[in-house]
């Protein structure tokens, strides 16, 4: 992370507690919203949503993502495209008409 | 032997070698669960109209709510416990770490009582789809928290802390690498909860 003074670390801390708060109010918030009467794929959409916040703010800040080095953020969008092939997989049984 | 770059940035990548290995570790595990969150997928289109919310709403909603806190509390403290170190206060990195143990405990704990709880009813990985990837992704990850609660209890206990006397640097690094992990715990958690329990 950038700047590792004694000034900086405890400039971190307060965001720490802040994301911190930030996480809470969205995990209670996620739970709300699941009792929404909405339908289903809006119940999805809505908790994925809250999701990927709450993971953006935990690698983020926690791993310190938004400063860390090039390499590193290079491998992890590596990654996350393999990581939506694997979620894709699934859509191929939507289009295989084999027993229909 | 002293393994190289774990103190120093390597020229090269501009990182210790530690960070660089346990984010490509890391990339790793994004795969390994990504497998079973896309099977996951795959089962829930699959199955019958109504099927998955049936048996998930044999879940306990408040008890994965409550877990859901301890592990966003025990990311703070892991990372709190760095920033301790980073202001050369080693008390309070113990005191940071040991409740990030704490929570850990805790978060099992209430996992034991969640399984026992649909064990009581009858209710096995082989009743459902949804209960056979509810158990194998919970159970993966339940096994991912006690891998970091060993790495952290040898961190937190004299025989792995006393790295700090003789190479403070190092010792910082290494928890921060295994903080690291400790979030991805996490960040699967923030995942599955959703998932599993609300939808």
């Amino acid at each position: 992370m950038s700047g590792n003074n004694q000034a900086d670390i405890q400039e971190h801390i307060k965001v720490y507690l802040t994301i911190f708060g930030a996480l809470a109010v969205l995990t209670i918030l996620t739970v709300m919203a699941s009792y929404l009467d909405v339908s289903s794929s809006e119940a999805i959409f809505l908790a994925l949503t809250i999701a990927t916040i709450k993971a953006s703010l935990v690698a983020g800040y926690f791993m310190h993502l938004i400063t860390e080095k090039q390499t590193i953020v290079w491998i992890l969008i590596l990654t996350f495209f393999f990581f939506l092939v694997l979620m894709l997989l699934p859509l191929i049984t939507a289009t295989d008409q084999t027993g229909v | 032997m002293q393994v190289p770059y774990v103190v120093d940035e390597r020229p090269d990548t501009g990182l210790i070698n530690s960070k660089l290995a346990i984010w490509i570790f890391l990339a790793s595990e994004v795969m390994l669960f990504g497998g079973l969150f896309s099977a996951y997928v795959f089962l829930r289109m699959a199955a019958p109209e109504g099927d998955f919310a049936y048996w998930g709403s044999k879940l306990s909603i408040p008890m994965a709510t409550i877990n859901t806190l301890v592990l966003i509390t025990s990311s703070v403290t892991v990372v709190l416990s760095w920033a301790s170190l980073k202001l050369k206060d080693f008390e309070k990195y113990k005191l940071y770490m040991g409740l990030t143990l704490l929570c850990a405990s805790i978060f099992l704990v209430i996992k034991y009582f969640e399984y026992t709880g649909k064990f009581h009813h009858g209710i096995y990985p082989s009743s459902s789809t949804f209960m056979g990837i509810y158990f194998t992704l919970t159970g993966l990850h339940g096994l991912h928290i006690i891998g970091g609660m060993i790495v952290m209890g040898y961190m937190w206990l004299p025989m792995g802390s006393k790295l700090w006397d003789t190479d403070p640097d190092h010792f910082t690094n290494r928890v921060e690498t295994a903080g690291l992990y400790w979030h991805f715990v996490d960040l699967v958690w923030i995942f599955l909860f959703p998932i599993l329990y609300l939808l």
